[in-house]
């Protein structure tokens, strides 16, 4: 039985031949993230071990990007307990306000992650870089601190779900529509422990940013992470951005999985998650009249410049319904920028959008948009629970870029169609 | 090792974010962050919770993200275990690392009520609920995580010597 791609890293990472699903394993580790929520818990474990140095100053990334700019006088501190951290350890990939972008869109655009690599982050979201083909999951602050430490983590090698993609997309649907579509499919566990893993004619149709999307939100269906096969995309995405080498894996003919999907791409719908998980999708045309307080276009689901510029494309010459604030959050200062030099911004604030600095903010509820009790906000975020972006009787709705656009300028959720 | 107390069950998909909210996660005390325990989903716990009582759910407990602060804060309200049917990964593996005990037994989960009395053998993973008067089996933990259990947490059984 031969292994799938997430079993080959392991154990390449491991230094064994060959792993099986469900086998214990330490694996050396290619980088290890945190932010500044979970970087303190991390510094203050590994400080409390007696460790003085981290175990490589290139491969750790401390990323302030949660309650940034600090928030708050208490994330202030935390922000500020990380920079000295980073400052004593001489960690190199430190980020904070005017270097910071949200972490997984600013870890690939830095050249940080790449294919064939083990990642760990204290973050959830760090699936996300199995866009590029590297084994990438999240973990908590101690595995943090203990990765910082030694280098290395402990795995328990999981089975895997495959997803075979055929066709194309259409017109306004993007990854976001998806994942969004598998979640609703297998649900908020149905992927529990497992890998993701997508292949198939249809990849080559996807761009970079839509995989992204899509690997990011493997932990909504509980999945330990997400992983495409690496094609002639990825390469030109690394070749701009990695200058070390990095290494191809494919999974085997006779890889073995628990389950295989074929999804047509040319058949997937734009797709709403209605609260209070993300499983709960309805297809556009289902959706009904649903009125909204706010829309939120970031993240690192959804803040990169696709994002942005399909949401512009939208909004162009529309103005924002009357009683919604639009806010728009470019995921990085490099994105940020190529948005400004597009004109994007001319046309988000002319609509009557905001355009915030990067930062994760709104998406936890953490600032710079938080909901009232009975608000409701649709957007390109990745989590919908009970409380998640305010009050604990606010509601969201999740969606595509091209979706939250449109649902602005209608003031409640709309297809493209509605509004063009 | 042994717990034994008082249960408060939950249901589905208890996340992160109600186990606690990120408008508490600007610090890391634990006190602190204990004191808005499952805020969201139910105001009343911490004031009904006992050191040595037991926190039983459903299916997928703790899912969504990966701060570690959901299982210190319910480590630090004084639960002494949390069983569930299955539970969300990262969640899993933080619970371990700080030393959290926790169990899978979907019979467990599914048997067992809120208020009930429960008593529990780490060792070999029988659940007795003392209440009903019943015993459910769940797979005790393989040695490896036994060992960063015992040693007190992940950070401990790799601490500098």
């Amino acid at each position: 039985m031969g292994m799938t791609m997430s079993q080959k890293i392991l154990a390449a990472h491991a230094g064994l031949d060959k792993v099986v699903a469900g086998q214990l394993i330490r694996a050396k580790l290619d980088m290890v993230l945190g932010n500044d929520i979970t970087s303190p818990v991390a510094v203050n474990e590994f400080r409390k071990a007696g460790f003085t140095e981290v175990f490589d100053k290139e491969k750790v990334s401390m990323v302030m990007d949660h309650f940034t700019p600090n928030k708050d006088i208490k994330a202030a501190g935390q922000c500020k307990l990380c920079r000295d951290f980073a400052d004593e350890m001489g960690v190199v990939n430190f980020y904070d306000t005017g270097t910071v972008g949200v972490e997984h869109a600013l870890l690939p655009e830095k050249g940080l992650v790449a294919a064939g690599e083990l990642v760990i982050g204290a973050d959830s979201h760090t699936c996300t870089y199995g866009a590029l083909g590297a084994f990438s999951t999240g973990v908590g602050s101690t595995d943090m601190a203990a990765g910082m430490a030694t280098g290395e983590a402990w795995f328990k090698v999981p089975s895997a779900i495959k997803f075979n993609l055929t066709g194309k997309l259409n017109e306004w649907v993007s990854g976001k529509d998806v994942i969004l579509h598998i979640i609703g499919m297998i649900g908020v566990d149905g992927a529990l422990y497992k890998s993701m893993e997508f292949s198939g004619e249809g990849l080559k149709n996807l761009s970079i940013d839509d995989r992204l999307c899509m690997a990011n939100m493997a932990i909504e269906a509980g999945a330990k992470n997400g992983i495409f096969e690496v094609d002639e995309v990825t390469t030109a995405y690394l070749g701009e951005r990695v200058t070390r080498e990095y290494k191809i894996y494919r999974a085997d003919d006779d890889a073995e999985y628990d389950a295989v999907y074929d999804i047509d791409l040319s058949q997937i719908k734009s797709t709403v998650a209605f609260p209070h998980l993300p499983e709960n999708t309805k297809t556009i045309d289902e959706v009904g009249d649903v009125k909204i307080d706010q829309v939120v276009i970031g993240s690192c689901t959804n803040g990169r410049l696709e994002d942005l510029v399909v949401a512009a494309k939208i909004l162009k010459g529309k103005k924002v319904a009357k009683g919604v604030r639009c806010i728009v959050i470019p995921a990085t200062q490099k994105i940020w920028l190529e948005a400004m030099n597009m004109g994007l911004f001319q046309i988000f604030v002319d609509a009557g959008c905001a355009v915030s600095t990067p930062t994760c903010g709104p998406c936890l509820g953490g600032h710079m948009g938080i909901l009232a009790a009975g608000e409701r906000a649709v957007a390109t975020t990745n989590r919908n629970f009970v409380g998640r972006m305010g009050d604990v009787n606010s509601e969201v709705y999740l969606a595509s870029p091209a979706i939250a656009a449109a649902s602005a300028i209608a003031g409640k959720i709309a297809d493209v169609s509605e509004v063009l | 090792m042994n717990a034994h107390g008082i249960v408060h069950k939950y249901g589905d998909n208890v996340d992160t974010d109600v186990i606690i909210p990120a408008r508490y996660l600007n610090t890391s005390d634990h006190k602190e962050l204990a004191s808005h325990c499952m805020e969201d989903i139910d105001k009343e716990f911490i004031h009904k919770v006992k050191a040595g009582d037991i926190m039983v759910a459903h299916n997928n407990f703790g899912c969504g993200s990966s701060r570690e602060h959901a299982p210190i804060a319910i480590k630090a309200s004084g639960i002494a275990c949390v069983i569930a049917a299955t539970f969300a990964r990262i969640f899993y593996r933080n619970a371990i690392n700080i030393g959290l005990p926790i169990l899978e037994c979907r019979e467990a989960a599914e048997r067992i009520e809120n208020g009930d009395e429960v008593s529990i053998d780490f060792d070999t993973g029988v659940i007795t609920n003392v209440t009903k008067g019943e015993t459910y089996q769940a797979q005790p933990f393989p040695d490896f995580i036994k060992d960063i259990m015992n040693k007190g947490g992940l950070i401990n059984s790799i601490k500098v010597k």
